[in-house]
């Protein structure tokens, strides 16, 4: 007989509360893992963001185009390393709830800015020399069966007309916080069309992306980019790449925050529902501590039995919870218009935080039960009608 | 001649409700020698309880001192009271007090935990003290699965699983009937005289109080 026998028997006493308690935990910690993925969903943009990379855009608003022309000026910026381009280029493909990215790049430089787009070799020098090839993520792949060879038709809105791509790359994600559902093609072969059917829109591109040597100069490189094109025709704004996807939140953040806040308040619910059933249980059992303590157990042991019933319902509560999230962060994407997320995955911060918070719930859970048993007095435990 | 085994001296014991201080034991001395068998009785709220349990180190006095084997408990802290009890004192409750989810070897295995024993030697040791009270066919069984008479001597098994100099039982065949209380006492009577505990109970019943070898009574909290 050890002391541990007493803790589980004591864990298994009233199976059914126990069992309610470990189901309100774990459903707890799913609603936290879920809230936690779509926030982090939110801020992919943000996480997949380089260091070295910047943005310059229209000083106005993201929606008004550059001219191609400031490209050269913005490479002769000591510090800056490459400097390439990309157009919005939206448009309906098959119908209006399919979303992905649609980017006119500039297929020489655009994958060397962005390593983590990565690309066979073979595909990506087929698809360079073919006018109208796209490069789409393996994820565009696997939802409309697509294949290396294979048309796609895009109905065009922010440039109009009938625009057929062919399938000339599939793009791996370099890692999790990679966009693995976007679709890139040629800027020159819009820019060939454009100067036929739009010629007033010609030479005007989306917005730059810098690379630069050293991350440490991106202040002086941005305050120098934006003080050249200062009283020109279209004045720029260029922050890193980070502040750039930050400011895409910015819409949000109100969502974001509330999300933030609610996952924390889940936290809080979990210590709520644990904290209550070991003040129950502590309570029903103040002869038996009453008990121990004339039998000479210390406030240690006392504090093991009370604080282990505590984590072993917390830790299971919320392995329990763990694992019915996958399969509801699965069902949540599931539910969602198709590529509402692009990235959409279970971070292991979240899982760590979850059991670090289920441990800690597990300790704040006991020390009201504790600070009670070890206050009673024996004599007065003995007394104590349950 | 050699100090007794327990001597109060000069005990009191008052409790505060709100404003008012309630005297609940007055002066007590009392002197008891290793191997007596003692009984406490009195009209209810006369305080016997509070004295066993002074005794017992499970509360402490407004004022006096309590000396066993000559050592003054009133002087020790929480801790190494607890300590002191875990090696001097067996208690026997009316309620009988078993943990419920242990099975009763397990109950008297409990307060080993508190000993050097290998658990081992844990076990034996409770299996020894199952067999002392007789029930030595019921040690996996749980305490509901048992008769009051028979729960009280599993807690007597626990009372004297660690070998302790002193029993305190406060009345024990409260909640029995008389075959199971005939049976609790004559147990108490041998461990008494067999193995030479120090036994103090508290009792309301006459019979119970025969067996011991001295009865004090208590009124208002003053030893008659
Ligand atoms: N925690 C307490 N607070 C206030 N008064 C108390 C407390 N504990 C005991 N008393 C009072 O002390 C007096 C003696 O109580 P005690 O339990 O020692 O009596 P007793 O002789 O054992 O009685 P009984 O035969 O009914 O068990 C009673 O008047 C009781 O109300
Ligand atoms: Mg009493």
């Amino acid at each position: 007989m050890e002391l541990f026998k007493l803790l589980i028997r004591n864990a298994l006493r009233h199976k059914l509360r126990s069992l309610l308690t470990l189901v309100g935990i774990g459903v707890a910690v799913m609603a936290f893992a879920l809230l936690r993925t779509v926030v982090t969903a939110w801020y992919a943009g943000v996480e997949a963001s380089a260091a070295n990379r910047l943005i310059t855009r229209h000083a106005v608003s993201f929606v008004f185009p550059l001219p191609l022309a400031y490209r050269d000026r913005i490479a002769q910026v000591p510090g800056v390393d490459e400097v390439t381009y990309a157009s919005w280029f939206s448009g309906v493909y098959i119908d209006k709830n399919q979303f992905f990215a649609r980017l006119a790049v500039d297929s020489e430089t655009f994958f060397d800015v962005y390593p983590e787009f990565v690309i066979e070799p073979k595909q990506f020098e087929v698809f360079k020399r073919e006018r109208n090839a796209c490069i789409i993520g393996i994820d565009i792949a696997n939802r409309y069966n697509l294949k290396l060879g294979d048309m796609m038709l895009i109905e065009g809105d922010v440039f109009p007309g009938q625009w057929e791509f062919v399938v000339r790359g599939i793009y791996q994600p370099r890692d999790q916080t990679t966009d693995p559902a976007s679709m890139m093609f040629h800027y020159r072969y819009l820019e060939e069309r454009v100067r036929q059917e739009m010629p007033q829109r010609s030479g005007e591109i989306g917005w730059y992306i810098v690379r630069i040597n050293d991350p440490d100069d991106s202040a002086a490189i941005s305050r120098e980019i934006d003080r050249m094109f200062a009283n020109s025709r279209a004045e720029t704004k260029t922050e890193t790449e980070r502040a750039f996807q930050q400011s895409f939140l910015s819409a949000a953040s109100a969502v974001i925050t509330a999300m933030n806040i609610m996952s924390f308040v889940i936290i809080g619910i979990i210590l709520l529902v644990l904290g209550n059933t070991m003040i129950m249980s502590a309570r029903e059992r103040t002869h038996e501590f009453a008990v121990l303590k004339a039998l000479g157990f210390s406030a240690g042991q006392l504090f093991f039995l009370i604080a282990g019933e505590a984590l072993i319902l917390s830790t299971l509560g919320s392995a329990l919870g763990l694992l019915v999230t996958l399969p509801a962060v699965e069902g949540f994407q599931a539910a969602l218009p198709k590529g509402w997320f692009p990235v959409f995955y279970i971070k292991p911060e979240t899982i760590v935080f979850g059991c670090v918070s289920a441990f800690l719930v597990g300790l704040a859970a006991s020390i009201i039960p504790l600070r009670r048993v070890l206050t009673t007095r024996i004599v007065e435990g003995l007394r104590h009608v349950g | 001649m050699e100090s007794p085994f327990i001597e109060v001296v000069g005990l009191f014991k008052s409790y505060q409700r709100d404003s008012l201080e309630i005297p609940v034991l007055r002066n007590i001395t009392l002197n008891i020698s290793q191997g007596d068998f003692l009984a406490f009785m009195g009209p209810s709220g006369s305080g016997k309880t509070t004295l066993l349990n002074l005794i017992a180190g499970i509360d402490k006095p407004t004022s006096g001192k309590i000396f066993i084997a000559g050592m003054d408990i009133t002087e020790l802290s929480e801790t190494e009271l607890a300590v002191w009890r875990s090696q001097n004192v067996g208690f026997i409750f009316q309620f009988y007090n078993l943990i419920p989810v242990l099975t009763a070897l397990e109950n008297v295995e409990l307060p080993l935990i508190l000993t050097p024993l290998s658990k081992k030697q844990r076990r034996s040791h409770a299996e020894t003290a199952l067999h002392v009270v007789g029930l030595a066919e019921r040690m996996h069984h749980f305490p509901r699965q048992l008769s009051g008479g028979q729960e009280q001597r599993v807690a007597i098994a626990r009372a004297i699983a660690t070998d302790p100099a002193i029993l305190v039982a406060d009345e024990p065949t409260g909640d029995l009937d008389k075959t199971s209380a005939e049976e609790v006492l004559e147990l108490m009577d041998r461990l008494n005289r067999e193995l030479n505990k120090t036994i103090l109970m508290v009792t309301h019943d006459p019979r119970a109080a025969e067996r011991a070898r001295f009865i004090r009574n208590l009124e208002k909290g003053e030893l008659a």
